[in-house]
């Protein structure tokens, strides 16, 4: 048929799509690659360039910078200098005993990223972005943060650096997360409190999007995950693939074998990028992203992109999104500030429509209870967002057999949840002690 | 393939193969929106600039739309640009952005806002309207139904904010195809070779961003303006309008030689959002007040 024939040929040179209907009819039939994205931030159909031209000079800049960074050996020299020495890596692969015996399946460890300086992962991508502000000469840096983990991994490698920065993040998010505001604060950095939209991760992106348009000579953009305009979802992604990297090592020294599963969550999705990346090329590796399920499967009750959106575009980029029909942002809600995001970087996208990465949802129920139980069975306070990631896992490790070895991304520590967690499940914080009865 | 095969509608294909042939026709035949561009040749005639204000459509509310594109019609207005409200519009500064939350909750859709450009139609609104709609809106539309649904309502062209050069070729194709014209940005950073394929992808006219940032209203413009416009339409061979922080008559008058159309838009929402605050408010009245004022500044004698 000459008509199929033209137009899986368009298809398989990369043509753009123009609606949401058209991607969803060509869904990519080659496996996943590690070879992505292209020059221009193509992962597949998604990914990108959609932003004003005002910023066009900006991310071309970046993407040249990056580019001599990579293959500047004193480069990856100063970031592995400064991931050991300050972030304290390698964090460790550790076998989680008491919670493998409670799923009673699978092996379960825990990729330590809770251990990493300023409790989570989002430190990897901040000491990268940093020198490569310091390379650009530029100084001063802004970012967007959800449950400030970001904020706070910026405004610590802003301080080491001696760069300026302000953060962006939404009101309702300096709410859930009073303690991170303190510690950016603490820091030396300016929080600018979002007051648009629903006051939670996406404002914040567009705020700092928008100060970027009108600061771009001096100013250097640190995007907190793997979303935004092309070079940011390739940069972010490579800056947390020690992750993988470390995990891949780790699990061949120690266990001598690759994992057979791995689990991390997924709201933008830096961390699992991250963790996932170093395995695309490793088919027999089951890679599993769990989103936020919120309350419920209607829309406006979770986060959940790749599970319940379609391709749009959004924050700079062609990505499964959260939209109306008209291609308004719809509302999205998690317990976890740090789920709580329409989007998702164009890589899980296309790992989705290729089949290398399933992803699943876990409710806020579900991550509160896990929450615990990870606190009573390994002595770990995860962060919530981390706590989806092991909720999924209990019951994915129960379906395995006992020989199989599961991974769980534990992206963050959970000391900054605790108020909330307290708020949510009634806790009095004035009694300190159980009284005996 | 087997997979490719099966999943595709006829009427994509059809699509994707129209994108194809219009692709090959683009390249060869450069063409001007001829609607908007006579708009340009007559105000050129005239030795004026054209004055192309800003509304968010649906703001303050969609009734009354048609009444106030008649008063900006009326009050010396040579084109129109409508804002079809977003919910993330990353270009825009604090006062558009307001407004386009604001149609959004007061219930403004494209469809209703379409339909409120048709009623300005019938009720004798004549001057070219450019919708500005960000690409999320469109994409998920699909570009050419988008189109279509303008083109029915009597819009003539559309902008393009955040469509940067590198991803617009296939759908300004497809949008052109359709009768609409269209107009992308250009920043003050944008390189020469930048403003050159930029400008062929544009033919309703270049939109010259005049500063860095974001829209909003700006007292100092950038003293080397009007050599980069005289430069940027050498570069483009096409007409440019010059927008972002423009909102007072000075400004106007001091542009309205170099540039060919002159856009303001925060101010203007701005006047809404004052007159809204007013005990019985008229914004048509308002809004045709202010740009009657901004209309003098264009011509060579300022009225005494």
């Amino acid at each position: 048929m000459p008509t199929a024939d033209i137009t899986s040929s368009l298809v398989d040179s990369g043509m753009p799509r123009l609606s949401s209907t058209q991607i969803a009819a060509s869904l990519i039939t080659a496996p996943a690659t590690s070879h992505v994205p292209d020059s221009v931030g193509h992962f597949g159909p998604y990914g990108g360039v959609y932003v004003p031209e005002t910023l066009m000079i900006a991310v071309h800049q970046l993407a040249q910078e990056y580019e001599r960074a990579r293959q500047d050996p004193s480069f990856a020299r100063q970031l592995a200098f400064y991931l050991a020495d300050f972030a304290g890596r390698p964090t460790p692969l550790y076998f989680a005993r008491r919670l493998t015996e409670m799923a009673g399946g699978a092996r379960i460890y825990l990729k330590r990223e809770d251990l990493a300086h300023t409790g989570a992962h989002k430190i990897n991508n901040t000491l990268g972005q940093g020198l490569l502000t310091l390379r650009m000469k530029k100084k001063r840096v802004i970012a967007e943060t959800g449950a400030g983990q970001h904020g706070v991994a910026t405004a610590t490698a802003a301080a080491a650096f001696g760069l300026s920065c302000d953060v962006y993040m939404g009101a309702e998010d300096i709410r859930r997360q009073s303690l991170n505001v303190f510690r950016m604060k603490l820091l030396g950095a300016r929080v600018i409190s979002v007051e648009t939209g629903a006051k939670t991760l996406k404002d914040a992106t567009n705020e700092a999007m928008r100060d970027w348009m009108g600061s771009v000579e001096h100013t250097h953009y640190i995007i907190g995950s793997v979303v935004g305009p092309h070079p940011f979802p390739k940069i972010v992604r490579d800056f947390q693939s020690v992750i993988g990297t470390e995990t891949k090592r780790q699990a061949l020294e120690t266990l001598h074998r690759l994992p057979d599963a791995i689990v991390a969550c997924v709201g933008g999705g830096s961390n699992a990028a991250g963790m996932f990346y170093p395995f695309v090329d490793d088919p027999a590796v089951k890679l599993i992203g769990v989103e936020a399920g919120g309350r419920g499967n209607n829309a406006g009750q979770h986060a959940a992109s790749l599970t319940f959106g379609q391709p749009g575009v959004l924050h700079g980029s062609l990505s499964y999104v959260l939209q109306n029909q008209d291609g308004q942002t719809a509302d999205v809600h998690s317990v976890s500030a740090g789920l709580d995001y329409p989007g998702v970087g164009p890589e899980h996208s296309y790992w989705k429509d290729t089949g290398r990465v399933k992803y699943a949802t876990v409710s806020d129920a579900q991550a509160l209870e896990a929450f615990g139980i990870l606190a009573r069975t390994e002595g770990i306070i995860p962060a919530l967002e981390s706590a989806h990631a092991v909720a999924f896992a209990i019951t994915q490790a129960r379906s395995m057999a006992k020989d199989k070895i599961l991974v769980i991304n534990l992206s963050g520590r959970g000391d900054k949840d605790c108020m909330e967690v307290a708020r949510l499940t009634g806790a009095d914080l004035t009694l300190t002690a159980t009284t005996p009865a | 393939m087997g997979v490719l095969v099966q999943q595709t509608m006829p009427n994509q294909s059809q699509c994707l193969m129209d994108l194809f042939s219009i692709s090959c026709q683009a390249s060869i035949i450069p063409r001007m929106n001829s609607v908007i561009n006579n708009s340009f040749i007559r105000s050129r005639q005239l030795g004026q600039a054209l004055l192309c204000p800003f509304v968010t459509a649906g703001y303050p509310n969609l009734d009354v739309g048609p009444e106030l594109l008649l008063a900006m019609q009326a009050a010396g207005s040579g084109c129109i640009e409508l804002g079809i409200p977003f919910s993330d519009p990353i270009a825009d500064g604090p006062v558009i952005q307001d407004s386009y939350r604001l149609a959004l909750e007061a219930g403004t859709t494209v469809d209703r806002a379409l339909a409120m450009v048709k009623q300005a139609r019938t009720a004798g609104v004549t001057v070219p309207i450019l919708a500005m709609a960000s690409y999320s809106i469109i994409f998920k539309l699909g570009c050419r139904e988008f189109a279509a649904a303008c083109l029915d309502s009597g819009i003539n062209g559309l902008v393009l904010p955040d469509l940067p050069m590198e991803e617009a070729p296939a759908a300004v194709a497809v949008i052109q195809d359709c009768g609409l014209g269209t107009s992308l940005l250009v920043a003050p950073t944008t390189s020469v070779e930048r403003r050159k394929s930029i400008g062929d992808l544009c033919d309703a006219f270049v939109y010259y961003v005049s500063v860095s940032g974001i829209t909003g209203e700006r007292k100092v413009l950038p003293e080397n303006m009007a050599e980069n416009l005289r430069e940027l339409k050498e570069h483009t061979g096409k007409p440019v309008c010059v927008g972002f922080g423009i909102s007072t008559a000075p400004q106007v008058r001091s542009l309205r030689k170099a540039a060919d159309g002159i856009i303001v838009g925060s101010a203007i929402i701005r006047r809404i959002r004052e007159e809204l605050a007013r005990p019985r408010p008229y914004v048509p009245r308002a809004v045709g007040d202010f740009i009657a004022d901004l209309s003098a500044g264009l011509k060579d004698q300022v009225p005494k």
